[in-house]
């Protein structure tokens, strides 16, 4: 290390390797990778970071290489002395997938003694990723000086993970990596074991012994994973049909136009962001919270709208109800197309939504978790108003029996008009959390519909909580049918399921029973 | 490419019949240009959805004609004559599709049609443009397997996208085991079947090949992303192939971003993933993942500026990107403009026997050639997805691949040639020296 720092500022290997950035060819860079981070030269980590985030800008006709730093500041990539400017004519050195694995490593072992726990983490898990025996020195020496158990923990691993691809590794040192790896039992091991190619025959029995011991765990872990992806998916469902659940399932209306309830909900999101992002982008991470009361109201106006203008003509002829709605599902369409236009609308993910976590060996992203929190929520507030509001006995009464409401002095017409409006708005709520994973498109609520149908008619016509088994049931079926059938065949499969439990049930899981039902 | 929307196909159990009827009605299909039946000028009929689940796409194509119309228009039409768009709009209808090229060639009397998406439109109008006897220019990347005489493939065939991608992938990025997931219609069964042949044909196991079929329109790929991520720990380097159609795509890359899937990692190639489809995606976390086209929008060149200017000024819009099936309309729009001038006539049986030979530029610098197959030269890039939305190409041909109508991996087509020139047959067998002659 002392030897760079004592080298004159000019031409050394150092300062060769920088100015092959500037040569705008992978192979070069990847060669003054190489060179800069092996130099010890104090910039090397500056501009091998730099060269991450694309902020190492090279000059193609000085070939100059300067870094710009995250304040603004440029400095002399060869030297470190500062620059007023960096030439108009520099542009970012450009990376491929190989570069960024080999930029990878090399911040991996340029960090691994980094005062920064995160980053001595971080280093030794990308260490560990590309295995590379030049870095075997650096790994033993940062382990020899590593006091935090769980930086300890992924320095021995990489170090493991090393030393099996290590040809001149003694047999001891590779057994032990073998159950280091044995250890860590997730599939990056299990990559690395069943990749590791020719070993002593001692090692290859203990590598195939661990590779059994780790598929085993793997496979209890891939059902947890199953199950965990059919409640995700069972709330994406209940979430899309819950709405239904209130027009269809309490009043009966076959609404063709549910599906563009929740499209419009996300299109609501989509503006609610836009206004964010140009005028307050501090507020982006509550976007999602402002836009799920004006997804609401604007759903369920424009339910109340259509339940006055249409439907309260249609009540009792279901086959118009159904030709009426499904028309009304082309026109918003077509209206959100010509508004919005026909491509897909960004809209984003805030940061408590992105990403995942690892519980045990199955990954878990925040996103869904969040959905099927916001689900059950909805689900829960939707059958308290509905128990324990007055409108809520009021609708209860209207869709029970008519007559005899309207008799008590109840407003039915009224009560109609808010009931749609909430199944609607429901719908626009849920156009909320779906905008988050799927496309915001005029065709999204046509994604939807037929699903939606498929959970209520399965649940039980009129029931909430056959609703909710219904959809959990369809999801967890359709996710331990998905790996053993094929995407394809599994939803194929689930139709068939249905239709037989319809023809055994046709009232669906759990039927209403008494006077209401005939009527 | 071939298909957003087959979707379609799949809501149709119930809806489609009905759909396409109530949309007619309502949208109001009567073509939007004024039906001045002129003498003084020349017809071109635009068949693009411009309403229903393929309007994502198919509506920049229908802008890009009139684009196009109107520049050659101001240097004075063609023939001395200015040219006259009608547009119609067949609803992502397939069989709507059918009757609307009816009605552009008899009614409107137009001299060349161009349109559709899905392989599946295309299909549908081949009957119509044969029994009329007139010329249809199809912009998109398709899975081959066909030649005639009366349509014009200017999109990719799938050695100049699908081949080119995988050897890009086993020479750069060094891969050893492949997923080819897609969608499940004809376009990705086609491609993979290729794609299979040709990986095994490397020396890849057949245990070193996944192959996975979503239906249209899925938004739940958590099993199929986890299952992607098993297979890609095997301690081999594996990249996904994905002819995902266009839809699905959102959902899909959302997915892999969440789970932690970079591109370094297990890198992703996509055959239906452009400009306008990252549009609608925070790039972000994709940055790395690959496409293959002939055309992107960053590539620099002259001639792409001059375009990207141009189409900016004539959209009034300063963010509107520009795709591959764009680039590919306006190549078959100037070599048709070409073999028109050539042959001094727009008679539809001049004009296809003129069109074989003609070249004209393309906008990544090249010149591009109409081949007796009736598919083109072009060459083919690889580009990595930037956090802008735009591609960074790392990789292209060094020179002009011409388009097989016939792949050289199947079995039952690598014997075959098109050629509309010396054989005049779409489907000629060179082992036996006959022409199958329709009904392929």
């Amino acid at each position: 290390m002392l030897i760079a720092f004592a080298l004159p500022a000019h031409a050394g290997p150092f300062e060769d390797g920088v100015a092959k950035f500037a040569n705008d060819d992978f192979s070069d860079t990847e060669e003054a990778i190489g060179v800069v981070a092996s130099s010890g030269n104090k910039l090397a980590f500056p501009i091998i970071s730099a060269l991450q985030d694309g902020r190492l800008m090279a000059d193609p006709d000085s070939k100059k290489v300067y870094v710009t730093g995250t304040d603004g500041k440029s400095i002399d990539a060869a030297t470190g002395e500062a620059v007023a400017s960096v030439p108009d004519s520099a542009s970012a050195v450009r990376l491929n997938n190989r570069l960024r694995r080999s930029v990878d490593a090399a911040i991996g072992s340029l960090t691994l003694q980094s005062p920064d726990v995160g980053t001595r983490l971080q280093a030794a898990q990308s260490v560990f990723k590309s295995h590379e025996e030049t870095a075997l020195e650096a790994v033993d020496a940062a382990l020899a000086k590593e006091s935090n158990r769980s930086v300890k923990a992924a320095l021995g691993e990489a170090r493991a993970a090393i030393l099996l691809f290590k040809s001149d590794a003694t047999e001891v040192e590779k057994l032990d990596a073998v159950a280091t790896l044995k250890g860590r039992g997730d599939q990056e091991a299990l990559a690395l074991l069943t990749g590791m190619g020719d070993q002593p025959a001692s090692v290859t029995k203990a590598a195939t012994s661990a590779i059994g011991s780790i598929q085993s765990s793997l496979a209890v872990w891939s059902m947890v994973q199953n199950a965990w992806y059919g409640l995700s998916l069972g709330s994406v469902l209940l979430l899309a049909a819950i709405g239904l659940a209130i027009t269809f399932g309490v009043m009966g209306v076959i609404n063709m136009a549910h599906g563009e309830m929740v499209m419009i909900g996300a299109y609501t999101t989509f503006v609610v962001q836009e206004v964010i992002r140009t005028r307050y982008p501090a507020l982006f991470d509550y976007s999602l919270l402002i836009a799920v009361p004006l997804a609401f109201v604007v759903a369920g106006a424009i339910g109340v709208l259509i339940e006055r203008s249409i439907i309260r003509f249609l009540y009792g002829r279901p086959l118009e109800t159904l030709l009426a709605t499904w028309g009304l599902s082309l026109v918003l369409q077509q209206a959100v197309r010509t508004m919005f236009g026909p491509t897909n609308r960004e809209v984003g993910n805030p940061s408590w939504m992105s990403g995942a976590f690892e519980l045990g060996q199955i990954t878990i992203t925040y996103n869904r978790l969040w959905i099927l929190c916001f689900t059950l929520a909805v689900f829960a507030i939707l059958l308290a108003m509905l128990r324990y509001t007055a409108l809520g006995l009021e609708m209860r009464a209207v869709t029970q029996n008519r007559r005899m409401a309207a008799s008590m002095g109840i407003a039915t017409s009224r009560v109609d008009a808010l009931t749609f409006g909430l199944g609607s708005g429901i719908a626009g709520i849920a156009g909320v959390a779906l905008s988050q994973i799927d496309n915001v498109s005029p065709n999204l609520g046509q994604s939807y519909i037929i699903d939606s149908f498929m959970v209520v008619v399965f649940g039980g016509v009129g029931n909430l909580w056959g609703t909710l088994v219904g959809a959990f049931t369809l999801g967890i079926a359709n996710k331990f049918l998905e790996p053993v059938a094929g995407a394809v065949l599994g939803k194929i499969a689930i139709l068939v399921l249905i239709i037989l439990f319809i023809q055994k049930r046709p009232r669906g899981l759990f039927a209403l029973k008494g006077r209401a039902v005939e009527a | 490419m071939l298909s957003k929307s087959i979707h379609d196909i799949a809501a149709s159990f119930s809806r489609r019949g009905v759909l396409a009827a109530t949309a007619g009605l309502i949208l109001g299909l009567a073509p939007l240009t004024g039906a001045k039946a002129a003498d003084d000028t020349i017809k071109v009929g635009v068949l693009h959805s411009l309403s229903g689940t393929m309007a994502i796409s198919e509506t920049t194509l229908k802008d890009t004609i009139l684009f196009l119309i109107d520049e050659q228009n101001k240097k004075g039409g063609v023939l001395g004559k200015k040219l006259e768009a009608v547009v119609v709009d067949p609803a992502s209808n397939w069989p709507l599709f059918a009757e609307k090229a009816r009605e552009l060639i008899t009614k409107d009397k137009v001299a060349v049609v161009f349109g559709c998406w899905t392989s599946v439109s295309r299909k549908s109008v081949l009957p119509v443009f044969k029994e009329l006897n007139n010329i249809l220019f199809y912009p998109v990347q398709y899975e081959g397997e066909e030649s005639e005489r009366n349509v014009f493939y200017t999109g990719a065939a799938p050695n100049q996208q699908a081949i080119p991608a995988v050897d890009y992938l086993m020479k750069e990025e060094k891969v050893k085991r492949w997923v080819l997931a897609g969608t499940d219609y004809v376009y990705p069964r086609t491609t993979n079947k290729i794609l299979e042949a040709y990986l095994k044909s490397k020396g890849v196991a057949q245990e070193d090949i996944m192959i996975n079929y979503t239906p249209f329109g899925h938004s739940d790929w958590q099993t199929i992303v986890a299952d992607i991520k098993k297979f890609g720990s095997a301690g081999k380097k594996t990249a996904v192939v994905s002819t995902i159609n266009g839809d699905a795509n959102v959902p899909f890359y959302k997915e892999l971003g969440n789970q932690g899937i970079k591109a370094k990692d297990i890198p992703v190639v996509a055959f239906s993933v452009g400009e306008e489809e990252l549009a609608g995606i925070d790039t972000k976390p994709l940055v790395g993942h690959l496409a293959a086209w002939n055309y992107f929008e960053s590539i620099k060149n002259p001639a792409n500026e001059k375009f990207i200017k141009d189409w900016q000024a004539y959209t009034k819009n300063p963010k509107r990107v520009t795709n591959d099936p764009m680039e590919a309309h306006v190549i078959g729009f100037n070599m048709w403009v070409k073999a028109v001038e050539k042959v001094k006539s727009t008679d539809p049986d001049k004009v296809i026997d003129a069109l074989p030979g003609i070249e004209a530029p393309n906008l990544t610098g090249g010149v591009s050639k109409m081949l007796p197959n009736h598919h083109i030269t072009k060459p083919v890039f690889i580009g990595e997805i930037k956090g802008n939305g735009q591609f960074d190409v790392v990789w292209k041909t060094p020179s002009l691949v011409p388009g097989d109508a016939w792949s050289k991996e199947l079995e039952g087509s690598k014997d075959l040639i098109g050629d509309w020139v010396g054989k005049k047959c779409g489907n000629f067998n060179t082992k036996t020296n006959k022409c199958l002659g329709s009904g392929s």
